[in-house]
């Protein structure tokens, strides 16, 4: 696949291919700005008019690149489900967010009203949400990041896709809730049995979920291989490098903290 | 000076600046630019079509509308640019004190800014017109009196965030005094948005002076000015409809070129504009919560 | 909510207070004296001192400044702006009627321009960068550089004069409406289209949009969520054209002969008939208060964030 800036003619993400299959997770790290979300976006086909790609993304036989338009967006949310970074902003703020769920859930399946709300209370209680049908007539600020992220998952659980791609879940949330969705989603892959990608620069995140990892720096692939492999024994020096930048700072944090063996989570 | 650099990389905003700065040459110079005298009435030459001599032709009186048209830079951009200047500066002052200092000062100019801006500024102006009576300086000293609010609420915040800026609270700690950190750290960077602010006002400004002399209520006879043309023309628009092309043009090419630079000026210091990407930095301070009447009228 | 109406409007009553002695104040920065005023319309050749004083007396000039503020803005809440200068008639009974007069030109106006700028403002920001939205952008800048008072005349040299479609001036007809209405919507509407549009592309590239579409929601769906947080800017925008545009249409008055505000006000300037001018600042003034008290409330009705908080 390959993904270029349509008025810059800048190539942001260079040949690069890699595949998930059912039931896997595959991570795909590196630093900010080496085509991460944009590689996850071209496999949705959302990115802005702008941004060209070429290349096949193929799931489960079919070509998603050359499907219509209409025929993309049934594949959205039903085989393709995104799980965004920003809990609080990825809601309409001006409407409550069951709406948003009943828009989704409707489209995908045309269940009734009640259907929906009864389904997503349960999803909803499977993530730990307390309450779920008062939650789900609260606006978006009036909620937190977590469990905005945890109610995507939620989503996510209820429209039993093919594929879940997670965009930097946990990085806008504090180690807390942090903790909470990362639970949440690897119970979602054993619940589900999904494929996901999961999109990360936090190591320590990927190898708890991560089968297989693929390494990205400036649009180009530099490595992949499955996580013991990367974590054991890297060939590739950049890798080399994040992981031990990762390290050096946890020996640091546990040194400072004193009695702490390993803080790595 | 990347900013400099990047307005005069785009031809059109170059042509703009150019035409803006030949305007400013030819009025501030308009004696020696005007092949004749503005005034000078010519009862024989009356309605007389385009000559070597008259290059646009002469107008209900046998005046040269050329040299009507050059004199009338004066009031129509250069006093409308004095004027503008002047509440600037008033307004300026206000807003950077009002965003370095905070608490007290900050809310008091505010509300004064808020009762200001809470009066319609075309009808101030007419109103300001009508007290004082008809005449280009009653109408520059309403622009002055009206405009200064709304330049020291949007200096206001544009100092604000830079008020907080870690190097300001370096300088401060350091024992900086206050004077010198507004004009070495809180002036330059305050800059850009307010060129941006006053290009945009300056616009709107040589469009309502044009319109109220238009309605007579501002350059008196036989002094020229566009607006006043327009309202000279207008008796006899329907058997000399041409009369009225060579102000009217003149106006639409000086507030285009001055819009285009504002725009310019935008883009060149808006990160969103130049990349698309999320959400809006500098222009959340150009455009507070509520856009008032002002900034629209 | 109930709180935040009740707050919200009480602010209103200070500032309209305050506006109205600002107003009233005005007219004695006045270098005229208007009992002298008074004498020359009514055409007394000789302008004594002793007429003068007694011209004062009549007008209750003589009382001290509080006290005749206080009794105007009693008669001002009566609708009672006391006598024209000039022709000696109630203030009212000349402005009442421009004011309908205008207000009927304004309501036809704001509702084209609104029709006009959000119709292309969402076109144009989901089309954004392609054709139709630069050429509508171009144009948009072209006509909003352009001073009304051309542009009414060009457009009357061309559809009343060469044509000979129209009527070039007048709201005898309803056809009277389309050339002033014209105007007004050609001049503003550039600047509420911007306004729309740039609030829009706004929602484009928020996340809520790109997780809508991710899930798989139809474009017109989106669009509408789009359009209902754009709304928020918008609505408020909306509720102060109504003032801005009451306020702007003296040009266009005054070459189309609209019998309203503008044509009244202009005169009354000319004629320095301070009583006029004063009762039209205030009533403008004033409307600008209400829509704008009016705008916040319809603000926080739409913004769920402002509601929580009061």
């Amino acid at each position: 696949m390959r993904i270029w800036d349509h008025t810059t003619g800048k190539v942001v993400v260079y040949n690069s291919s890699f595949q998930v299959s059912q039931g896997r997770c595959l991570a795909i790290v590196g630093e900010s700005g080496s085509g991460k979300s944009v590689t996850c976006r071209a496999i949705m086909r959302l990115n802005t008019f702008k941004m060209r790609q070429s290349g096949n993304i193929r799931l489960n036989g079919v070509d998603l690149a050359e499907l219509s338009e209409a025929d993309m967006r049934r594949h959205r949310g039903r085989h393709l489900c995104l799980i965004m970074q920003n809990g609080m902003r990825a809601f309409d703020p001006s409407s409550p967010v069951g709406s948003h769920f009943r828009d989704t859930l409707w489209q995908h399946y045309g269940w009734s009203r009640s259907q929906i709300t009864s389904r997503m209370a349960k999803a909803m209680g499977s993530v730990r949400l307390q309450d779920p049908v008062a939650l789900m007539n609260k606006y978006p600020h009036q909620l937190s990041g977590g469990m905005l992220q945890r109610m995507m998952i939620a989503l996510a659980i209820v429209l039993e896709p093919t594929l879940i791609i997670a965009d930097e879940p946990t990085s806008a949330l504090d180690t807390l809730s942090q903790y909470e969705v990362m639970e949440q989603l690897i119970a979602l892959r054993a619940e589900t049995g999904c494929a996901m990608i999961f999109v990360s620069h936090d190591l320590s995140l990927v190898q708890r979920i991560a089968d297989d990892i693929v390494v990205m720096r400036d649009g180009e692939i530099l490595e992949h291989g499955t996580t013991a492999d990367i974590f054991s024994g890297t060939r590739h020096e950049y890798t080399r490098h994040l992981l031990e930048a990762k390290q050096r700072l946890n020996r640091n944090f546990s040194n400072r903290m004193g009695g702490l063996q390993h803080v790595d989570r | 000076m990347t900013i400099h650099r990047k307005m005069w990389s785009d031809k059109l905003t170059a042509i703009s600046l150019t035409v803006i700065a030949m305007v400013a040459f030819l009025g501030i110079c308009a004696p020696w630019f005007a092949p004749h005298s503005p005034e000078q009435v010519h009862m024989e030459l009356r309605y007389a079509s385009p000559s070597w001599q008259y290059l646009l032709g002469n107008d209900h009186l046998g005046r040269c509308v050329l040299s009507r048209l050059i004199y009338g830079i004066r009031p129509s951009v250069l006093w409308v640019l004095a004027a503008l200047l002047v509440s600037l500066s008033f307004g300026g002052i206000l807003g950077i004190l009002a965003g370095y200092f905070r608490g007290k000062t900050d809310q008091m100019i505010m509300r004064v800014c808020d009762i200001m801006l809470s009066f319609p500024g075309y009808v101030m102006s007419l109103a300001v017109v009508g007290i004082l009576g008809p005449g280009i300086q009653n109408i520059l000293i309403a622009f002055v009196i009206m405009k200064w609010a709304w330049f020291a609420r949007v200096i206001r915040t544009s100092v604000m965030q830079f008020a907080e800026a870690d190097y300001v609270r370096f300088a401060k700690a350091i024992g900086v005094g206050n004077a010198v950190i507004i004009w070495k750290h809180i002036l330059p960077v305050a800059l850009p948005d307010i060129a941006v602010i006053s290009s945009s006002a300056f616009g709107t400004m040589i469009l309502q002076i044009s319109g109220l002399s238009f309605l007579g209520l501002g350059i008196q006879a036989p002094h020229a000015e566009w607006g006043m043309m327009l309202n000279e023309a207008r008796g006899v628009m329907f058997s000399r409809p041409e009369l009225m092309l060579a102000p009217g043009l003149a106006i639409v090419i000086v507030v285009s070129a001055v819009n285009f630079c504002s725009d310019a000026l935008q883009a060149a210091l808006d990160p969103k504009l130049q990349k698309n990407t999320r959400k809006p930095l500098r222009g959340q301070g150009l455009f507070p919560a509520k856009p008032k009447g002002e900034e629209v009228a | 909510m109930n709180g935040y109406i009740i707050k919200r409007t009480l602010l209103a009553a200070p500032l309209l207070i305050i506006i109205s002695f600002l107003t009233f104040a005005l007219n004695h920065l006045s270098p005229l004296n208007p009992a002298e005023v008074v004498l020359r319309a009514q055409g007394v050749p000789q302008i004594t001192q002793a007429l003068i004083a007694e011209t004062e007396a009549a007008l209750g000039m003589d009382r001290p400044f509080l006290i005749r503020y206080a009794d105007w803005l009693a008669s001002c809440l009566r609708l009672d702006f006391g006598d024209s200068y000039i022709t000696g008639t109630p203030v009212w009974s000349l402005l009442g009627p421009a004011l309908l007069n205008t207000l009927k030109l304004t309501m036809v106006s704001v509702i084209a321009i609104l029709a006009l700028s959000v119709g292309l403002g969402i076109l144009c920001a989901l089309k954004e960068g392609r054709l139709l939205d630069r050429s509508v952008r171009g144009v948009s800048f072209f006509l909003t550089s352009m001073p009304s008072a051309w542009l009414a005349a060009m457009m009357i040299w061309y559809f009343s004069v060469k044509l000979d479609w129209l009527p070039t001036s007048g709201m005898d007809s309803s056809a009277g409406y389309i050339l002033p209405v014209t105007v007004l919507t050609v001049s503003y509407a550039g600047i509420y289209f911007r306004i729309i549009r740039s609030s829009m592309l706004s929602q484009l590239y928020e996340d809520y949009t790109l997780y809508a579409r991710a899930c798989g929601l139809p474009e017109r769906k989106i669009t509408l969520r789009m359009l209902k947080n754009s709304m928020q800017v918008a609505v408020s925008v909306f509720c102060m054209a109504v003032p801005v545009i009451l306020g702007s249409t003296v040009v266009v008055e005054s070459i189309f002969a609209w019998p309203g505000l503008g044509a009244l006000t202009v005169n009354s300037i000319l004629g320095r008939d301070f009583p006029v001018i004063q009762a039209y600042v205030l009533v403008l003034a004033a409307s600008f208060v209400v829509f704008n008290t009016l705008s916040d409330l319809i603000n926080a009705a739409l913004n769920p964030r402002l509601r929580k908080e009061f």
